[in-house]
């Protein structure tokens, strides 16, 4: 085999003229995961003025940008980007590339993958570097790729042992930010466009984005129901807790497929990953997926009458019995605490 | 003018159903005993496409990759309204990710040729990668419209599309063929008519194997899949470390106290 390269990529996408959070998130994992390869973080940006944008990531730990601007490319487009990216991958060979698992995300990175016929795995929780041993070979230093699988039944690690590309997609919020005290001296590599006739086989027509009214990352308190809450006409009773506590509301995909709450408000593997500082779990039964999107929570309430709930082996405060009864009782015994 | 469509479906383990007696006494699932379904986006998928027909007339064919017993799913498509149901099935397929399943895949596409469209649901339950969907129109060489939720016009050689973005919709106009998935949101699929239930219960859907189909072995099944499964842990539900509280009044008013010596309220 020809020897592997040491450099970990982030896809970086954008979000209004602004990178998204979520590759900012993976390249304060991708710095990581680049030390322990001994190997360099670089940057890949598609799109239009992309300077300050290039120069942002050298605060995320990118040691170099690789920057493809155009004016044709302003806006995402399967086509162009996706072949770019796959041209890219082909030449350079990285040994990584990160991709938020994002409408974006998930819209390019496969093709990339199938293009360059590298492994991907979708929506990991965690991603590590470790020695490997798989049928009887050795693989230094490989990416274990984590995540929850089977409707949430397993933890499965995916591994990428006979590919010099290995690809993985993550969610928004999954990873810790962190910039850098000092940003490094990053480099930007400009990478011209020649364009080709099928880029423009999709045109964008209109296009209506609104920023996000939820913000359940950033609320201090979350009060999130699952299928066991039975209506949407008692998620009622959720938002009117939360909004006496100052919380948000949310809910587990069971009580989202039920059409009881929006999509935006899902917490989970395949919604929002959650810190608040306190969260509260009613009727929510707790398969890891949805665990897997709070369990980091400082204080975690769980409330339901099944006993044997997964989600009781993560709470902090244990209450058993019907949501739809306590809840109430719960705003009662907060508003005589005010009197 | 007429619109062919080709729209890939996938029989699913019901994981979001898991009931008693699909847990075993240790915590893990008994995978044998969860019910097969029709992933859900896929029989909306196929809604669309049959939709298609409806307004503007031409032919639907259901493909779908797996064991033999798959074959119940494509009979459900014919039920539906699809015209031609395709079983690609190989014991050399076994054990496929994502790319090598849209390698067989896309050589089934080519091999039966002729479509203006292809249609996907934009995820399978069971792994939730929506992955096959754009890996397939990559080894085709087509356009893609992921999150596929309305389509809004045919012309001739054109269609239009809205489709779901990060907190909003954006409409699309791509040359065809082009492969769309499409999520739940886009239509509620059709019941089963009597007629072809009827018509088709023997029904013995066509199958293809590796003998039929212009595929490089290497490329395929567990060979051809570039992730490999190094580890799978059961999840196995233990009692974590939690002070139960009484759900009466001295309970929860406990409770709210020790909140907010916490400073988590207020």
């Amino acid at each position: 085999m020809n020897k592997l390269s040491h450099e970990v990529w982030v896809y970086i996408e954008k979000k209004n003229d602004n990178i998204a959070d979520v590759s900012l998130e993976l390249l304060s994992k991708g710095r990581k995961l680049a030390e322990k390869l001994n190997g360099t973080l670089k940057a890949v940006i598609i799109g239009d003025n992309l300077e300050e944008l290039a120069k942002q990531t050298f605060h995320y730990g990118a040691d170099e940008a690789l920057v493809v601007e155009h004016a044709d490319l302003k806006e995402y487009l399967t086509m162009p980007y996706s072949r770019i990216l796959s041209e890219l991958v082909k030449e350079r060979q990285p040994r990584i590339v990160l991709f938020g698992a994002t409408f974006v995300g998930r819209d390019i990175a496969p093709r990339v993958a199938s293009n360059t016929l590298s492994g991907l795995t979708a929506d990991c929780t965690d991603l590590q570097i470790s020695d490997v041993t798989y049928m009887k070979k050795e693989y230094p230093k490989l990416l274990l790729q984590i995540r929850p699988a089977f409707g949430g039944n397993i933890v499965a690690t995916i591994i990428t042992p006979d590919n010099p590309v290995q690809m993985a997609s993550v969610r928004e919020g999954v990873m810790e930010m962190s910039a850098l005290d000092k940003p490094l001296e990053g480099k930007i590599a400009k990478i011209p466009y020649v364009g080709e006739e099928i880029d423009k086989i999709i045109e964008i027509i209109d296009r209506h984005q609104e920023e996000c009214k939820v913000n359940l990352k950033c609320a201090p308190i979350i009060v999130a129901g699952g299928y066991g809450m039975g209506s949407k006409e008692n998620f009622g009773l959720l938002k009117k807790l939360a909004d006496l506590i100052g919380g948000e509301v949310a809910g587990s995909r069971a009580a989202v497929d039920a059409g009881f709450i929006e999509h935006e408000r899902q917490v989970g593997q395949t919604g929002v990953t959650v810190r608040p500082k306190l969260y509260i779990a009613a009727g929510i039964s707790g398969a890891i997926q949805h665990r897997a999107g709070m369990d980091e929570s400082s204080k975690i309430i769980a409330i339901n009458s099944d006993p044997d709930a997964p989600i009781f082996g993560v709470c902090h405060y244990k209450i058993l019995g019907d949501a739809i009864k306590i809840i109430p009782a719960l705003i009662e015994a907060y508003k005589n605490k005010l009197k | 003018m007429t619109y062919n469509s080709i729209v890939l479906v996938k029989q699913v383990p019901d994981t979001a159903n898991i009931s008693g007696d699909v847990m075993k006494p240790d915590g893990t699932v008994n995978r044998a005993k969860l019910p097969a379904i029709f992933n859900p986006e896929d029989k909306v998928a196929l809604e669309l496409a049959l939709q298609v027909k409806d307004q503007y007339g031409g032919k639907v064919t259901a493909v779908t990759m797996g064991p033999p017993k798959a074959a119940e799913l494509l009979k459900e498509c014919l039920y539906m309204g699809a015209d031609d149901v395709i079983l690609v099935t190989d014991r050399q397929f076994a054990g496929a990710d994502t790319l090598a399943t849209s390698y067989v895949l896309s050589k089934v596409i080519d091999k039966i040729g002729n479509y203006d469209m292809i249609f996907a649901g934009r995820q399978a339950i069971d792994g939730d990668t929506a992955q096959v969907g754009p890996q397939t129109a990559e080894k085709l060489k087509l356009p893609q419209i992921t999150y596929t939720e309305k389509i809004l016009e045919l012309n001739d050689d054109s269609i239009k599309v809205q489709r779901l973005i990060d907190g909003g919709c954006e409409v699309l106009v791509s040359k065809l063929p082009v492969l769309l998935t499409v999520v739940k949101e886009a239509s509620v699929p059709r019941p089963f008519r009597a007629k072809r239930v009827m018509a088709y219960k023997n029904f013995i859907p066509q199958q293809l194997t590796t003998e039929d189909l212009d595929v490089d072995l290497e490329r395929c099944g567990l060979p051809g899949s570039p992730t490999k499964v190094h580890k799978i842990e059961s999840v196995v539900l233990s009692a974590g470390d939690h002070v139960s509280i009484e759900p009466t009044k001295e309970g929860l008013g406990l409770l709210i106290d020790t909140l907010m010596n916490d400073h988590i309220f207020g």
